[in-house]
């Protein structure tokens, strides 16, 4: 097969581990995958504030009330890093927002649980964005250019997300008895979407070849999985909560956590939109699009006013 | 000016001075209707852990670039001028503040 002299150009910058940047040639393929990652990605941030923003005006305290704010604040920039760096790749944020709206592109299965109690505010912190974090670091070293700088500042963010949310599980582990059991009951309904976070299992994640190979993705489904698991057990025990997986045992020859086994068909059920809150996420997130309309609107008028006022 | 197929606002490109004594760096880019919102907008989504003292807002598209397509021919020029650089010298040993 004879390349292009961009071809060969793109190949080097990845067999160098260099970064491809936007206005450098790079194949249909390679800026699909990537649209559609950092979309999911965008879309996951902003659908993201509205289970944890769902306990705002109900914290128990000032001090995790500011906390929370901040936290769902800081989602949305995330969001907006992500929308502006996959902008670069030729899609604009309005058609993004539809194809989400439209349910055309995906946000994380893992916002359709809905957060029942108090507790799960925490769970989300610890367990979601944890597994976040494990996803997200290799990403920092991917090869696109824009995708890299965006997730350096979100991973800088992020680590206070996590550990606000394992302080708060702490507190009320070692509260009252009901403090803790809610603490327990929130780790064992966000445990294994947390697990599920990382993807199908290797051997049924088709695309993972072709991204590893492109530098977009560098660690496995499975290689990122037992990470988390690794580390995350051991928190567990010193936030004095059990990891609701019975056949969870410590395998000394390989130094590794093993945890049981995945239900992998409540995974595709809310994939295919059957989670409980699939339709109230996506209902939300179109009538705040429709109900900001006037102000995007009026902004758009007065900048229009203003410019012809100024002489040219 | 904003392209009449855009249906959002225009971009708008973000530099931050860290800290006083360090030029402007460019950190990301946001949608804004104006230059002042874009100012405000970038408070928000660049400084919220007082990453800067001061910040400039340029619309992206009034920014002149470089083609990567011509990379070669445009910094070539500099590629085979290495007596530019101090390390280009043999200075005898023991010389001192040189």
């Amino acid at each position: 097969m004879s390349q292009t002299a961009d071809q060969q150009y793109f190949e080097a910058l990845i067999a160098d581990d260099s970064r491809v940047e936007p206005r450098d040639w790079m194949p249909d393929g390679y800026r699909r995958t990537l649209i559609r990652q950092i979309a999911q990605h965008a879309h996951s941030e902003i659908i993201g504030m509205q289970p944890e923003g769902n306990w705002i005006t109900r914290a128990p305290s000032l001090r995790r009330k500011a906390i929370l704010m901040a936290k769902v604040q800081d989602e949305a920039g995330h969001g907006l890093y992500l929308y502006a760096a996959a902008e670069t790749l030729g899609i604009e944020r309005a058609e993004m927002l539809d194809l989400l709206h439209a349910g055309k592109q995906r946000y994380s299965s893992i916002f359709n649980y809905p957060t029942l109690t108090w507790a799960d505010v925490g769970a989300i912190g610890w367990l979601v964005d944890g597994a976040a974090i494990v996803n997200q670091v290799p990403i920092c070293r991917c090869s696109y250019g824009p995708y890299v700088r965006a997730m350096v500042r979100i991973c800088k963010e992020e680590s206070f997300h996590q550990r606000q949310g394992f302080e708060s599980l702490h507190a009320l582990s070692h509260g009252t008895p009901d403090q803790h059991a809610m603490a327990q009951d929130a780790v064992n309904r966000w445990w294994w979407p947390s697990i599920m976070m990382f993807g199908p299992p290797d051997d049924e994640s088709p695309n993972s070849a072709q991204s590893m190979a492109w530098g977009i993705k560098r660690h496995s489904n499975d290689e990122l999985r037992q990470r988390f698991v690794d580390m995350t057990v051991p928190q567990a025990e010193v936030l004095g909560l059990d990891v609701p997986d019975p056949d969870l045992r410590f395998d000394k020859d390989t130094g590794h956590w093993v945890h049981g086994p995945i239900d992998w068909d409540e995974f595709r059920d809310i994939l295919s939109g059957n989670g409980p809150c699939n339709a109230e996420r996506i209902d939300a997130r179109v009538a705040t699009h429709s109900e900001g309309a006037w102000v995007r609107e009026a902004a758009t008028a007065y900048a229009a006013k203003q410019a012809e006022r100024v002489p040219a | 000016m904003n392209e009449p197929t855009s249906r959002d606002w225009p971009l708008w490109e973000v530099f931050i001075r860290a800290r006083r004594g360090l030029s402007h760096s460019h950190v990301g880019s946001l949608h804004a209707p104006d230059a002042d919102l874009a100012l405000h907008n970038a408070r928000d989504l660049y400084t919220r852990r007082s990453e800067g003292v001061s910040i400039w807002v340029v619309e992206s598209a009034r920014i002149t670039a470089s083609s990567p397509d011509e990379k070669d021919e445009f910094f070539d020029p500099a590629a085979d001028k290495i007596y530019r650089h101090p390390t280009f010298y043999d200075i005898p040993d023991g010389v001192q503040h040189l």
